[in-house]
């Protein structure tokens, strides 16, 4: 055994270093966050910003109505797509998936997540823009479900590898059929980690700009049909950055920090629903 | 060589020949397979109704294995084979025919850890009735009954909404054989149903076995010699055999294995020699 001393010399110096290591991971998206804010709050609070259309460049004012519900619309669309299809596929993995089938879906699935996400976007172009030879938010839609599904999936798989054997063979032995024992006690179970999954692929949906580049393609007016072309935030961010307009620029700023505010939003209300049907 | 006669092992009064005892359970001549191992070799069991049967052993012998055959639980392990023959009234279990989710309705299990669902308490016990389709009434009935059977309704009769996660572990367990009794099988399988408990909430669950014998079928796996000579009316003693594949070295009266074992090496575990 050591000497006392080099013993709580050791741990002290352990504990410094894990306490270092956090603020190394914590302090860049602090300041990302208080950065967004700090930038983001005026262009927020401008009247009109949640109301308005866009002006065209150099009229003052202005808002993002046309972005926010765009962005509602394709992440919606998108999680409609994506978050069944992928649960299921996850289910399926972890439940059924211990063979060449699973095993060639996780590669398919460990490929896709590597893909740059603007991969995704060529894929709505050609699949759907081509094919309707018109842009829309649906193109958008099926480019952002393909980049949530392998999220999802594995994260459904692994929130439901994490729920003991002993539970699918409590249910098993008394005589429940696989499927019953998978669909009521397992997946209740392991909702709080699905959900979670789901929630990080909707958020990351939500952030992407890439894919919508040229399926959604940017809309400045209003609009809710699912076949013309929309805008989203994320396109707000990326076009009006580039403008030399203070009052646009600050309009990307603020169109930034609604982004984070929803995600968080989406985030917090999902976990109390969790909570409240688990209990 | 210690006699028979100086042992103190005790053992509950009972009848030792039962003219009109049934067998419900019959194992004939099992082997058991994981992959290339082979874990069980010829074993056989005669579990007679209404009786509990103890199978006992060192760590390893394939009690539990054993066990886990008489319901088909062995099928979630991917990669094991078991032949032989397991009659239970009549008919062969092991027949790949069987319609494995009628005989674990017929055939319930007690696991060594409670494993309650997460789910409320009313929900645990109902979940078997309410996959079996029953009325409400029925449900709330049997909820209430198979609660009462193992002495748990008085204790949660006012929280029935409430997370079952938050019983204490003796009630947990009680609640998983509430559970299983709710579906009204006739065996009950309890893999050391006991060994996570305290010796308070043992003796609970040893207790509930002699009521529930009178109208259930109990095949229970120990560790515990002790428990084994408290509870059972008959007890199979196991060992590994030189290839550590698990036998049934003795099978008889309980009161006959601990008190006139007719093997040495029956004897040598019984007075603690080895195991």
């Amino acid at each position: 055994m050591s000497h006392p001393l080099v013993r709580v010399f050791v741990d002290r110096l352990v504990a410094a270093l894990i306490v270092v290591c956090v603020m190394v991971a914590a302090i860049p998206v602090l300041v990302l966050l208080v950065f967004v804010v700090i930038k983001g709050l005026p262009g927020l609070l401008t009247p009109g910003f949640f109301t308005d259309a866009p002006h065209p460049q150099g009229v003052p004012g202005g808002g993002v109505l046309n972005a926010i519900i765009g962005t509602l619309e394709i992440v919606g669309m998108a999680s409609l797509l994506a978050v069944p299809v992928g649960a299921l596929i996850g289910i399926f993995l972890s439940e059924y998936g211990r063979n060449q089938v699973g095993d060639t879906v996780r590669f398919i699935s460990d490929v896709l997540t590597g893909l740059p996400s603007i991969a995704f976007g060529i894929f709505g172009y050609t699949v759907v823009v081509l094919t309707t030879h018109h842009f829309s938010a649906i193109s958008a839609s099926v480019a952002l479900a393909v980049l949530m599904l392998p999220v999802i999936l594995r994260a459904t798989e692994s929130a439901l590898t994490l729920i003991p054997q002993a539970l699918r063979e409590a249910g098993l032995a008394l005589g429940a059929p696989r499927w019953r024992v998978t669909l009521e006690i397992v997946v209740p179970a392991a909702l709080g980690g699905i959900v979670t999954g789901a929630l990080l692929a909707i958020a990351r949906a939500a952030g992407e700009t890439a894919p919508l580049l040229f399926t959604s393609f940017g809309n400045d007016i209003v609009q809710t049909n699912p076949l013309q072309p929309m805008g989203a935030l994320a396109l707000t961010v990326f076009r009006n950055a580039l403008l030399p307009y203070p009052n646009l620029q600050d309009q990307a700023w603020a169109a930034a920090l609604l982004l984070v505010i929803l995600v968080a939003a989406a985030n917090i209300l999902a976990r109390v629903y969790v909570r409240r049907i688990q209990r | 060589m210690i006699s028979s006669i100086t042992m103190q092992t005790e053992v509950a009064q009972r009848p030792v020949e039962d003219a009109d005892a049934e067998t419900k359970l019959d194992a004939r001549h099992v082997d058991f397979f994981y992959g290339d191992f082979q874990a069980l070799e010829d074993a056989s069991l005669a579990v007679q109704a209404r009786r509990i049967t103890a199978l006992i052993g060192p760590s390893g012998c394939g009690k539990t294995t054993f066990l886990r055959i008489f319901n088909r639980m062995h099928d979630l392990t991917p990669g094991t084979r078991a032949t032989g023959e397991v009659l239970l009234d009549g008919q062969n279990v092991l027949d790949p025919d069987t319609d494995v989710i009628q005989l674990r309705r017929q055939v319930g299990m007690l696991f060594q850890r409670p494993n309650p669902f997460p789910k409320s308490i009313y929900d645990n016990v109902a979940y078997g009735p309410h996959m079996l389709g029953w009325s409400k009434s029925r449900i709330d009935a049997v909820v209430e009954e198979s609660l009462k059977d193992t002495g748990l309704w008085d204790e949660v009769k006012n929280r029935l909404r409430r997370s079952a996660l938050n019983l204490s572990g003796g009630q947990q367990q009680r609640l998983c054989l509430a559970r299983a009794l709710a579906v009204e099988p006739q065996v009950i399988l309890m893999d050391e149903p006991a060994s996570s408990l305290d010796p308070i909430a043992t003796l609970r669950i040893e207790e509930l076995m002699q009521d529930l014998k009178k109208r259930y079928t109990i095949v229970i796996v120990t560790h515990n010699m002790q428990q084994a000579a408290r509870v059972s009316d008959s007890t199979a003693f196991m060992l590994m055999n030189e290839r550590r594949a698990g036998e049934v070295i003795e099978f008889g009266p309980t009161d006959d294995i601990f008190n006139r074992p007719k093997d040495s090496r029956t004897e040598d575990y019984i007075t603690g020699r080895f195991g």
